[in-house]
């Protein structure tokens, strides 16, 4: 009789918490469409993540490419405006490297917005220059690193062909150091997507403040985070899943 | 053999070429030559003496600290004239291969004639193709250099120097990575080519080779040519003590 009466009280609190449950995601996502505050924010990490990426690429390849051009030909190269060109680039990259690596990206997120772009009012452009520059920093340490691992006998092989130095770096050194360092660039991806929940610092609408203002308004916490949480890991496996397949898909050409 | 070669328009023109490094090192001390058209150069000397160094600086990988070498008419070592055109006319054969590992055999050797010399995919690779067949190779033209063996390796090359239809060939001890058993199918492509009609200077450590295909044979000691001559003259005439010395331990 006793035992009865302690099955039916833990089968009523389960199912008091499993309607309790139900009303909180109602209120929370269903409720005036607060979903599209996540979904709206998703659509703008992304479009954030992908322009920046793009951005962190082709600056981290440049700027590889001239620290590298610097630090391998510097010594043998003849006096003139080439060689002063060229020092003169190393040290404005060598600063860039310096400045971006060495202060938070919240900080120089607020530095575009509040500062550099102080009259723009698309957010969006403003937040894509701004994690595009800082992971450009990056980006090109992990290229100059691969450039740097390729035998010197395949940069002479490109050149007794009659390739340029330009020529020789595009068509048979970045394309071997981007493949040598792929998951660490894939790694550099991953911190980027996640360092862009920072832009609800000034304001834009991205996943992470999506979330915020459903909280805000809900005064429940704990649906609208762990849903954030949970969108991003999912964007993260999905992107590793995909840059696993790629590299697979690389080493296969070489066997 | 002076008397068969001045017939010969001269291709190279080397004149007091010196290399230097910091710490009074002489890699090249004051290098005079002339390499004509239809030679096989062939340099020897012990490790140290200067030979690769000396290849090396023919299209300029190496910086001569001064000194001329005159190509075709052209002193390509004045700042004033496009070295990488005139690479396209030297092709150079290195040690290692430096195939490149990211391309297939056919895109390796289509490469450099299609983005240099403008041609065609498919005159590209036709002429690629029949080139793989001079050397046997022409079925692992999709393949991958790290499919092949080493001597299948120098082969590829070989071929994909000469895919830039170059006016001289350069071969930096272009068998002396190779496992023994694979020497022999390298030399003969040399062989051939040497029989075409191919300019070419090789350093090298192949003695039989040097004596059996060599024009002409310089030995180099100490960054500096010591003697130089016919093969009959270098291997059973020598002259110079440390060349003496040289052939007695090696041959």
């Amino acid at each position: 009789m006793l035992n009865h009466l302690a099955a039916y009280r833990t089968a009523l609190s389960v199912s008091s918490w499993f309607s309790e449950m139900k009303d909180r995601l109602y209120t929370n996502f269903i409720a005036e469409d607060r979903y599209m505050y996540l979904l709206k924010g998703l659509w703008m990490t992304l479009r954030i993540t992908f322009l920046a990426v793009l951005l962190g690429i082709a600056l981290g390849v440049v700027a590889a490419i001239v620290r590298s051009t610097h630090d391998k030909t510097i010594a043998d190269m003849r006096p003139g405006f080439g060689k002063i060109l060229l020092k003169i680039l190393d040290a404005l990259v060598k600063l860039y490297l310096t400045v971006i690596r060495g202060t938070p990206v919240v900080v120089q997120l607020m530095i575009t917005y509040y500062i550099i772009f102080a009259s723009s009012t698309n957010q969006m452009l403003v937040a894509v220059l701004a994690f595009g520059i800082n992971s450009g920093a990056y980006v090109a340490e992990i290229i100059r690193s691969g450039i740097m691992s390729i035998d010197n006998g395949q940069f002479e092989a490109g050149r007794s062909l009659g390739f340029n130095y330009i020529q020789t770096m595009i068509y048979i050194i970045i394309p071997q150091a981007i493949k040598n360092v792929l998951p660490a660039l894939a790694n550099e991806f991953i911190v980027l997507i996640k360092e862009t929940s920072v832009s609800g610092y000034v304001g834009i609408q991205d996943l992470t403040r999506g979330g915020d203002v459903i909280r805000s308004r809900t005064f429940d916490a704990f649906p609208p985070l762990l849903a954030v949480a949970g969108i991003y890991l999912i964007i993260v496996i999905f992107f590793s899943k995909m840059v696993s397949i790629l590299e697979r898909r690389l080493r296969n050409s070489e066997r | 053999m002076s008397a068969d070669n001045s017939k010969n328009e001269v291709l190279i023109s080397v004149r007091d070429l010196a290399k230097h490094y910091k710490g009074d090192i002489h890699a090249l001390d004051g290098i005079s030559t002339d390499i004509r058209k239809g030679e096989v150069v062939v340099v020897i000397g012990p490790s140290g003496s200067g030979k690769s160094t000396f290849l090396r600086s023919l299209n300029l990988l190496e910086h001569p600290t001064s000194g001329t070498i005159t190509f075709e008419g052209i002193d390509i070592t004045s700042p004033d004239n496009d070295i990488n055109k005139y690479r396209q006319k030297m092709g150079m054969v290195f040690q290692h291969f430096n195939l490149f590992p990211h391309l297939t055999i056919l895109e390796n050797m289509t490469l450099a004639p299609k983005k240099l010399l403008k041609m065609s995919k498919s005159d590209a690779e036709e002429k690629a193709l029949e080139l793989l067949k001079k050397v046997a190779l022409e079925d692992r033209a999709q393949a991958y250099p790290s499919q092949l063996s080493g001597g299948q390796k120098q082969r590829i090359a070989i071929v994909r120097a000469l895919c830039m239809s170059p006016d001289v060939l350069l071969f930096d001890e272009p068998t002396s990575a190779l496992d023994p058993e694979m020497v022999g199918e390298v030399l003969d492509v040399m062989k051939d080519l040497a029989k075409s009609g191919m300019t070419m200077v090789v350093v090298t450590h192949e003695m039989g080779f040097a004596r059996e295909v060599g024009s002409r044979v310089i030995f180099m000691d100490a960054g500096q040519i010591i003697e130089e001559g016919t093969p009959e003259e270098i291997f059973d005439h020598p002259k110079n003590e440390r060349l003496q010395t040289f052939l007695a331990k090696v041959l």
